[in-house]
């Protein structure tokens, strides 16, 4: 396939359809509606499954029901509508049915706005729904790897009979990039042993999240704990730029991740030995490369677009053995390049120390230019 | 399936047994319930439509949460109030399934108030068996959207004051309006000539499912001795001399195809 123009929402929606999507349920939300808008033209016409549904609630439910059959199928929203997604969310957990959610974030907490931030970090990796469980959520930083990773959802969802949600951002779910779509994958139904599909020439089957026993859901519990173990130990995926000889290291993902690449790149052109890290799955997280890290560079920067989530994850892996500094920008603000660079330049030209907590150090120098 | 021994009663002579799309299983309902009575109407109209393999039920939260454990064929269990959205995916993936679902008042008239609506509203091709027994039941006892006025509930214990509690909802009127209903009745379960107007009802709404006809609801007037606090046959007195005159039985939307419907 060729490289064409396209833009990162309708690109992660027809990557979905090449994937092998065969139902799609969601509701109008900026900025991902032309996840919804690309799906409503090009699902009836492949003759697959497109329903608007009526909010949030009723899309993941009806996710829930489609996904219960065995076939391949996903919804997208946006923050406030995933919010109201939790509740489908963790029923889909709870009964072990595979399914793929884009989460195109926007600045909240609320309303908020619709510009591009990554506040819904702790949502997507610790839960967000009521109970024990994980998602696995993938990061994307292009609009290429906007496609390849929704491609790989699917199959991630499949394998480990997971939720996967896409986890990323207004600018890219806006921006249009060259990128190169997959080939139409044929829709292959395939024979589950657990899908609800009408009891022809075999055993009834039931799918629920009721295990009225504590036992039972204490055994549900283990058995998922046991399998995100398997997730960690199989899936972790990361992108490292500049890191072999590097003394800092910045750690960013999604869209702060590649800005703070552009940064990285200016610093390495003014001879500072800077690296980057890009988690491309936030959860499983990349504990272990970064606290191989912690035991050879002088200091951390995390750079996020929330007020510092994706930094207590660093925090863990790094257990003190460095300083980590951290710089945010909430609300729906991209950072700049020059920014990131400036972070890095101070990072490197004063003494660091470790601290408990780095975000109090950032608000300060953030209240003395953001009023 | 359940045969009789035969060396007791000759199959020529066995008039009654268990539906073959029911498991060999006790319910949990109360005693004097009517959940067991729709379960069973249900039961045997996919047993004489001959659809028990093709069929995937959808329990909802309240008494029948354990719906599931009762009828032989695929089930999933939905989150409260869910169910016909539950219902909405597994059939447009599944087209050519018959695909219903069994929910409450608490359930399809409250907090699934939206989902039920707009399932109607999209004419979804699926079949509801809604149970309305006024009540909430499986939480003890509470105010249901369609508690009627004066009744006492643990949660209205002077009765429900029209003033600060509203009205009971009329679901089947609301939704017979919809122009994606194909078929929505009223009917009740309170005495034998009742029970089989119930069946025969259940059935057009299967069928009006089978042949594509659009959206189908069936709304059984049903009893809660326990909640109510009465014996079961006051119960059933209860709901002819109480619920009826409030929730009139009745056919409510049947459209011209449904109308022409012999089977």
């Amino acid at each position: 396939m060729a490289r064409q123009l396209i833009k990162g929402n309708e690109a992660m929606a027809e990557a979905a359809v090449r994937a092998g999507l065969e139902a799609y349920f969601g509701y109008p939300i900026t900025p991902q509606s032309e996840i919804l808008e690309h799906l409503s033209r090009r699902l009836p016409e492949l003759g697959r499954a497109f329903v608007q549904a009526e909010s949030e609630v009723a899309a993941i439910n009806m996710v829930y029901g489609a996904a219960c059959t065995g076939a391949r199928v996903m919804s997208s929203s946006s923050s406030p509508g995933v919010s109201l997604m939790m509740e489908g969310i963790s029923y889909i957990a709870g009964t072990e049915v595979p399914c793929v959610l884009i989460n195109v974030m926007r600045g909240g907490p609320g309303l908020g706005n619709i510009a591009p931030a990554q506040g819904d970090y702790f949502q997507a990796v610790y839960g967000g729904g009521h109970g024990d469980y994980k998602v696995i959520a993938l990061a994307p930083s292009t609009v290429q790897e906007a496609i390849d990773l929704t491609v790989l959802a699917f199959d991630l969802a499949e394998k480990y009979r997971s939720i996967v949600m896409i986890l990323a951002d207004g600018s890219l779910g806006q921006m249009m990039e060259p990128a190169e779509l997959p080939e139409l994958r044929p829709v292959v139904r395939k024979d589950w042993d657990w899908a609800v599909t009408g009891a022809i020439g075999r055993p009834r089957r039931i799918l629920s999240s009721i295990y009225l026993e504590p036992h039972d859901e204490e055994v549900t519990n283990l058995r998922l704990l046991q399998r995100w173990f398997e997730i960690e130990q199989n899936e972790v995926r990361y992108k490292e730029y500049y890191l072999e000889d590097a003394e800092f290291v910045v750690v960013g993902f999604g869209t702060a991740g590649r800005v703070a690449l552009s940064a990285v790149r200016e610093a390495r052109q003014m001879g500072l030995k800077v690296g980057l890290l890009r988690p491309v799955t936030v959860s499983p997280f990349p504990f272990a490369v970064l606290e191989q890290l912690s035991r050879r560079v002088q200091g951390f920067l995390v750079v996020e677009m929330n007020t510092g989530q994706m930094l207590n994850d660093v925090l863990l892996a790094v257990k003190g053995r460095a300083p980590v500094e951290f710089y945010g920008r909430p609300g729906g603000i991209v950072p700049f390049a020059d920014d990131i660079l400036t972070e890095i330049q101070r990072m490197v030209s004063s003494p660091l120390h470790v601290v408990s907590d780095p975000r109090k150090a950032w608000l300060e120098r953030m209240l003395t230019v953001v009023r | 399936m359940v045969t009789v021994d035969a060396e007791i009663v000759k199959p020529e002579n066995q008039v009654y047994c268990r539906p073959r799309s029911f498991t060999d299983f006790s319910t949990h309902y109360c005693p004097g319930c009517t959940h067991g009575v729709a379960h069973r109407l249900i039961a045997e109209v996919l047993d004489e439509m001959g659809v028990q393999e093709k069929t995937i039920g959808v329990a909802p939260v309240g008494c029948s949460v354990f719906a599931y454990n009762y009828f032989d064929v695929d089930f999933v269990e939905a989150a409260h109030g869910r169910a016909p959205a539950m219902a909405t995916g597994i059939k447009r993936v599944l087209p050519d399934r018959v695909v219903f679902t069994y929910q409450g008042d608490g359930d399809l008239a409250s907090i699934g108030m939206s989902e039920i609506m707009h399932a109607a509203g999209r004419g979804e091709n699926i079949t509801v068996i809604f149970i309305n027994n006024a009540i909430y039941g499986m939480t003890g006892g509470q105010m249901a959207p369609t508690t009627l006025p004066g009744q006492k509930t643990t949660s209205s214990p002077l009765g429900r004051d029209v003033e600060l509690q509203g009205y009971p909802l009329r679901m089947s009127e609301m939704i017979a309006k919809m122009d994606g209903a194909g078929y929505v009745v009223r009917r009740s379960l309170h005495d034998p000539a009742n029970i089989r107007k119930a069946k025969k009802a259940i059935r057009t709404a299967f069928e009006t499912q089978v042949r594509g006809l659009g959206f189908s609801m069936v709304e059984l007037l049903s009893t809660c001795p326990t909640n109510w606090g009465i014996s079961p046959v006051e119960a059933l007195k209860w709901v002819e001399q109480n619920m009826v005159p409030v929730f009139p039985l009745g056919d409510f939307k049947v459209s011209s195809a449904v109308g022409d419907l012999r089977f």
